[in-house]
């Protein structure tokens, strides 16, 4: 289980990489990518996935 | 001019006294001989924290010019005005920033357009994020600009939310001035303005969210006067969501110890992409921002010279040089050299000096005259105080008025700019004479005939027989002229034969 960035609506804010809590964020090439063996969807940790709760553009920080 | 030293990291042994927050109109408005020298109304202590910064300084912006390094784009509130997603480079709006720089890179370029650009004072982090929430990069940069530029002035701009939790830092780092944008203190009228907050990594919404918000804003507030830090409180005026509840929210800051009140009216087009722009929310007219300035004035003092620059903006306000300076052009070893910045300064003490004493005579005469005339002059500035623009570069007209309270700033018109290659655009004309509405005078540097007789048409004298000298000397002899039955200089206002 994961999340995923669709890049074509990412403003590349950042604040994903910025909140996660596994690290999991990272700017590669074009825009942000989630490493999907990282993301734990932080359960355990949060209530809410923290980089779909910070992301400004609905839709765009999706479970894979 | 004695450069209060700034040191990164040594709060307690930094060689930096800062005085206690004074209040920002000692003795109030009567107590002054001139209705509005730039000293009268602020402590000199104040005057001393100012004067080189273009924002907090209505003065220092003819002057100084401010560098904002985009290195914070994460964000922890969703504003209704604000996308970051479309940047045009002709666009100039806050939150709007071509390219995101790692401190590293921003501090190179700070270093490259120090050594260009002689009137820089200031380097400010104002997003395209929030820079109390993206807190790291900020810190990373402004230590890397203290260290290598020691007399260089910091600051940020913040909406407030992550604010209360880096206050003592700020102060640690000699941040001196800090930009909050407050919109509402009513939180019914927050949950029309922000969808969501992120605070103590969880989502809230509605007024629930904008409550937190307000609470966060309000301690912060409180928390940087306690420290002496100047505050300068942007409100977006967004007609009938907030427009007369910015009224209360002056009132709240005005308690809580805030220096300036800076009122920018929204910016909202269908082409941003915003949750305004595309439900078509209107911005608000010239008149009905200056209504709300004039209800507000004499509370706490008001910003009227905002630009509402891009969060990259270089230079002078209303004089954008991002674009001369992109990051890709600039070499990784820079060069920096102090010797212009230091004749600069030299410079500019000498010649605010003279400004100084011209503005309090023009001032002092006009009100001598006791005369109930008003006008309403525009002029065409490059900037150090005089009217050195030619009317056909003009992008923008700083507004004047002029009464027996003397001679007042309140504003700016965006024109077009007339001229280009060589050749006046009619059409272009025909929209600056939109934007001249309600004026009577206009002075620039140069202004051909035709476009003097079309103005003259419409009712606006424009002239450049003043060229080159104070705007305050120019627009206090033509009052006199007008009013006082003296004539202005010779050939001031004739037509050109």
């Amino acid at each position: 289980m994961a999340f995923k960035i669709i890049v074509s609506q990412c403003t590349q804010c950042g604040a994903c990489e910025f909140e996660c809590p596994s690290d999991a964020i990272s700017f590669k090439g074009e825009g942000y990518v989630v490493d999907s063996k990282k993301c734990t969807e932080c359960k355990g940790e949060f209530d809410t996935q923290q980089c779909a709760s910070v992301c400004p553009m609905p839709k765009t920080c999706v479970p894979a | 001019m004695s450069e209060p030293e700034i040191k990164v990291g040594t709060s307690s042994s930094a060689s930096f006294h800062r005085a206690p927050m004074a209040p920002a109109m000692p003795g109030g408005r009567a107590s002054s001989s001139y209705g509005l020298s730039v000293t009268d109304d602020i402590d000199a202590r104040i005057w001393e924290r100012i004067k080189d910064h273009p924002c907090f300084s209505e003065q220092a912006h003819h002057y100084f010019a401010r560098m904002h390094v985009a290195v914070a784009p994460a964000c922890n509130i969703q504003c209704n005005y604000c996308n970051r997603k479309y940047d045009c480079t002709n666009e100039s709006r806050p939150g709007v920033a071509s390219v995101k720089l790692t401190p590293d890179q921003a501090v190179r370029k700070v270093l490259a357009v120090a050594s260009k650009v002689p009137e820089l004072s200031v380097v400010g982090v104002a997003g395209p994020g929030d820079a109390c929430y993206d807190w790291r990069k900020t810190v990373a940069t402004f230590e890397g600009v203290a260290r290598e530029i020691p007399d260089i002035r910091l600051c940020i701009s913040t909406n407030g939310l992550a604010l209360p939790d880096h206050v003592d830092e700020l102060a640690d780092m000699n941040v001196d001035h800090v930009t909050i944008t407050i919109n509402m203190v009513d939180p019914e009228v927050g949950a029309k303005i922000y969808p969501w907050i992120l605070h103590g990594h969880r989502r809230y919404t509605g007024i629930e969210g904008a409550r937190i918000l307000h609470e966060r804003q309000m301690l912060g507030l409180e928390m940087l006067t306690k420290r002496g830090i100047l505050t300068k409180i942007n409100s977006v005026m967004i007609p009938g969501v907030n427009d007369t509840h910015l009224v209360e929210v002056n009132r709240w800051i005005r308690d809580r110890g805030a220096f300036m009140h800076n009122v920018v009216p929204l910016i909202s087009k269908p082409s941003h992409g915003t949750y305004y722009g595309l439900t078509g929310q209107r911005c608000p007219e010239p008149f009905e921002l200056k209504a709300l300035q004039d209800c507000l004035d004499g509370n706490v003092k008001l910003m009227r010279h905002c630009q509402q620059c891009r969060a990259d903006a270089i230079g002078l306000l209303g004089d954008d040089r991002e674009r001369e300076f992109a990051l890709d052009q600039i070499s990784t070893r820079v060069k920096f050299d102090t010797r212009k910045r230091e004749a600069y300064r030299k410079l500019v003490q000498h010649e605010r000096g003279d400004q100084l004493a011209a503005k309090l005579d023009a001032n002092k005469a006009v009100r001598s005259l006791g005369s109930s005339g008003t006008l309403a002059v525009a002029v065409a500035t490059k900037g150090g105080g005089r009217i050195n623009e030619h009317f056909g570069q003009a992008r923008e007209l700083q507004v004047y008025a002029v009464s027996r309270k003397g001679i007042n700033l309140v504003g700016h018109r965006k024109v077009e700019q007339y001229c280009l290659g060589g050749l006046g655009e009619k059409a272009t004309l025909d929209h600056t004479i939109v934007a001249l509405d309600g004026i009577d005078i206009l002075l620039s540097s140069k202004i051909g005939d035709c476009p003097k007789k079309r103005l003259a048409e419409t009712g606006v004298r424009a002239s450049d027989a003043f060229s080159y000298s104070y705007i305050e000397t120019a627009i206090g002899a033509l009052y006199a002229a007008e009013f006082g039955g003296k004539p202005a200089m010779p050939t001031a206002l004739g037509p050109s034969n």
